[in-house]
């Protein structure tokens, strides 16, 4: 697809992941760009991995993303952001969260949590294409981790290079009114964190 | 906007005043944003057929209406599906089947566009958002124009992609006034053949129209080297994979078959590919009129195609590298599960202890998420409604072979609503051997929160009469002796109701009655109440853990609560703590 990307956004029901991929898709509709978002409901709201993807550029026709197609993947959660490999372009990047949460297996014992994964991980995309960033301490920090996914938007729309919005005012716009200062200042933060 | 989102406002604008719908995955937001337009009468059924036979009524009224289910949901009403097109409509008639390819959230991967010339109706696919908008309004104009019901059919990625979508104006609403028509809407056998006679025609006049209509591209690029014959979501795949270098045919309408516009394409194109997922459905139509074409021998009938599956199976191209990221596999999976305070779980967990005695039985629903570990609950899931009625034979097939386990069927209270009530009228009449669990949590969890009968308040936000699953279970004449309704987070209770029912011959009722942990109001009701655990007290037994609650972990010998903000404080986990390390805050 010319002058355009494919993204993923991963993480586990209740991230708020769907709610960055409608801020996401605004921003780049207001950029001029087509843009189609792509997401899967049903059994994976009840604790299971949620992934929506988005695609933009001048013309989009399908909806999803096959393997080896994603520009970049944001990882709402550090091993979703590993599993969500196989999608990664050659030379594609991925924005993960240091964030930890244990599914069932690793809740009873049956497997164990890949704590060191985003290491693996750098040492098979390469160091530079490997952004971590800590957004949920960063949201936790800010008072209210629910604004994790703000954090990363911020991050995202820094790596992606599609500043030419004012996406301050969007995302003010994007989330419930009592929120909107700390949203705003979770963008802020996010972008100046890559 | 969503595919989902597009169909209701091209209901909006296209007039229409009635829309009902049973929810189901990918379809079930489509009558929740019809809802939002006060000007269309939407409401939740108790099933599809339901659903298409209120559908019906309306149109035969002289209002325009829809129903929408998704793809195992048109099984459900395809009885009233096959007759309603002999009869045709007054108003226009629209059914939307939503399938789902891949199996995102469905037990099977049908292809509903054969019920299409199964039923002899019209059937259009849309392939984007503005389609679904477009075509939708324009689908009540074909209805009423040729006389017959429009399949409309979706795909998940078509209900579930967002895509920019241009709006139109409403057009005000135009109500034929009703005049009775025996012989055009009571369908006996007199009236039937000559109805027969009618649809034959209908369908002609269609055909003729389908080859001229704007909702069939034809698009010839390049030298016409290769022609692809594709439909609905395929065709985005395709012109992603192969751009302006081959020519398309795109069908909107999809029966009737616009075959001499398919024979001039075929001709003009030295090769030509069906792309459709699913089915061989459009293949079958090109092959029948004698014309060469490839088909599902290059394009898997198996779950969701891709631009790269299209592009990898006609063509040589291989599939865009990927990393080879061996730890790939020591990534715990991350399976769905009952939701922190899911009375499910006092259900499953207390079921679990029982496991040898009994043969579960389910159907659709959360509560299917009692087939996996730990409780490994599930053992036969058919479809909605099966969790009773199937436990019916079950009962004699074990007696047969002498095995003493009882069959325990479970489904949910929008389930038994659903249709499980009717199988449960047997299981009464018959006074199966079994134990027949109604899972009552006030509302139709699964999909996402849809009001049913349980509730008083309609989808619209007006007041409605509530039903009881009690009172009903009561109204069949059983034996209250054999119904027990029971606090499932109360492990004695649970434990007690079902002992009793596994030890007692014949047909013993359980009614678990406990609210779903999302609900709004109950949320509200126990804000602020958690479990705590003390680290001094906990030894570490790990009996906790044993219920699978997500808001729990364990680290360095020692239970916690993870996510106290998750925690409901439904007091599960405390029951088995034998050392009282646990107790509620917040209450």
């Amino acid at each position: 697809m010319a002058n355009g990307k494919n993204i993923i956004l991963v993480g586990v029901g209740g991230q708020g992941t769907i709610l960055t991929t409608k801020i996401l898709s605004a921003g780049l509709t207001e950029l001029g760009y087509d843009v189609k978002m792509s997401e899967i409901h049903g059994m994976s709201q009840r604790g299971g991995t949620v992934t929506t993807q988005l695609k933009y550029g001048d013309k989009v026709y399908a909806p999803n993303i096959g393997d080896g197609e994603a520009d970049v993947i944001v990882g709402f959660e550090k091993s979703e952001a590993a599993r969500a490999i196989p999608y990664l372009r050659i030379g594609g990047t991925v924005i993960a969260d240091e964030r930890e949460i244990y599914s069932m297996p690793v809740l009873t014992g049956a497997a164990e949590y890949p704590h060191g994964i985003l290491d693996d991980l750098k040492k098979t995309v390469g160091e530079d294409h490997v952004k971590v960033i800590d957004a949920f301490a960063k949201a936790e920090e800010l008072g209210n981790t629910r604004v994790q996914n703000i954090v990363l938007l911020g991050a995202l729309v820094k790596v992606l290079g599609i500043e030419g919005i004012d996406w301050v005012e969007l995302v003010g716009k994007m989330v419930p009114a009592k929120v909107r200062d700390l949203n705003i200042e979770a963008y802020k933060q996010g972008f100046a964190m890559v | 906007m969503s595919g989902n989102e597009a169909v209701a406002r091209g209901a909006y604008e296209a007039g229409v005043l009635w829309a009902s719908a049973y929810p189901g995955t990918p379809s079930t937001e489509i009558l929740e944003n019809t809802a939002k337009y006060k000007e269309i009468h939407s409401q939740w059924s108790n099933n599809e057929k339901v659903a298409l036979e209120t559908a019906c009524g309306a149109s035969i009224g002289g209002e325009r209406a829809f129903a929408a289910m998704k793809h195992v949901g048109l099984n459900v009403a395809a009885d009233p599906l096959m007759t309603i097109a002999y009869e045709g409509v007054n108003g226009g008639l629209v059914v939307i089947t939503a399938d789902d390819p891949g199996c995102h959230s469905s037990q099977n991967e049908q292809d509903n566009r054969n019920y299409a010339t199964l039923g002899k109706v019209l059937m259009l696919e849309p392939s984007d958002s503005q389609e679904c908008k477009d075509m939708f309004k324009l689908a009540f104009e074909m209805s009423e124009r040729f006389d017959m019901v429009v399949l409309f059919r979706m795909t998940t990625r078509v209900c579930h992609s967002k895509s920019i979508v241009e709006l139109g104006e409403r057009q005000e609403p135009k109500i034929k006034k009703y005049v009775s028509d025996k012989m055009k809407f009571a369908m006996l056998p007199a009236s039937a053949r000559l109805r027969h006679i009618a649809i034959e025609e209908n369908l002609e006049k269609a055909r003729a129209y389908a080859e001229t209509s704007p909702l069939n591209i034809v698009e010839y690029n390049g030298d016409n080297k290769v022609g692809i014959i594709t439909s609905g979501i395929s065709y985005q795949h395709c012109r992603e994979a192969f751009g302006d270098t081959v020519s398309y045919l795109k069908l909107g309408i999809t029966n009737p078959l616009a075959d001499n516009l398919i024979k001039e394409f075929c001709e003009k194109c030295e090769t030509v590919h069906v792309v459709e997922e699913g089915d061989g459905y459009l293949e079958i139509g090109v092959r029948h009129l004698k014309l060469d074409c490839t088909g599902k021998e290059l394009i898997t009938c198996q779950g969701e195609l891709t631009a790269e599956i299209v592009k990898t199976s006609l063509t040589e191209a291989k599939s865009e590298p990927t990393y080879d990221f061996p730890q790939l596999k020591d990534i715990p999976a991350r399976p769905p599960v009952f939701c922190a305070g899911c009375p499910h779980r006092g259900f499953f967990y207390s079921m679990s202890k029982f496991r040898d005695k009994v043969v579960g039985m389910g159907d659709i629903g959360c509560y299917g998420l009692g087939w996996q570990e730990p409780f490994n609950c599930e053992e036969t899931c058919v479809c909605m409604d099966a969790g009773t009625s199937t436990t019916i034979g079950m009962a004699n097939a074990l007696k047969n072979q002498d095995d003493t386990r009882k069959p325990l069927g479970f489904q949910g209270d929008s389930t038994f609503f659903h249709g499980g009530f009717t199988g449960f009228i047997d299981a009464v009449h018959y006074n199966t051997n079994a134990i027949l669990c109604i899972l009552d949590n006030d509302i139709t969890a699964m999909t996402g929160h849809q009001l049913n009968a349980a509730n008083d308040t309609g989808l619209m936000g007006e007041p409605v009469h509530k039903l009881n699953v009690t009172d009903m279970i009561y109204a069949t004449g059983i034996d209250k002796d054999r119904v027990a309704v029971v606090d499932p987070m109360n492990q004695a209770e649970m434990d007690g109701a079902l002992k009793h029912a596994i030890e007692t011959d014949g047909l013993q009722v359980i009614v678990t009655k406990y609210p779903c942990a999302l609900l709004k109001w109950d949320i509200q009701q126990r804000a602020g109440r958690h479990c705590v655990i003390d680290a001094d007290k906990c030894v570490g037994c790990k009996m906790c853990m044993k219920v699978a609650c997500p808001a729990l972990a364990f680290d360095d010998g020692k239970a916690h609560i993870a996510d106290p903000a998750a925690c409901t404080g439904c007091g599960l986990c405390m029951q088995n703590c034998k050392v009282g390390a646990i107790t509620k805050v917040g209450e």
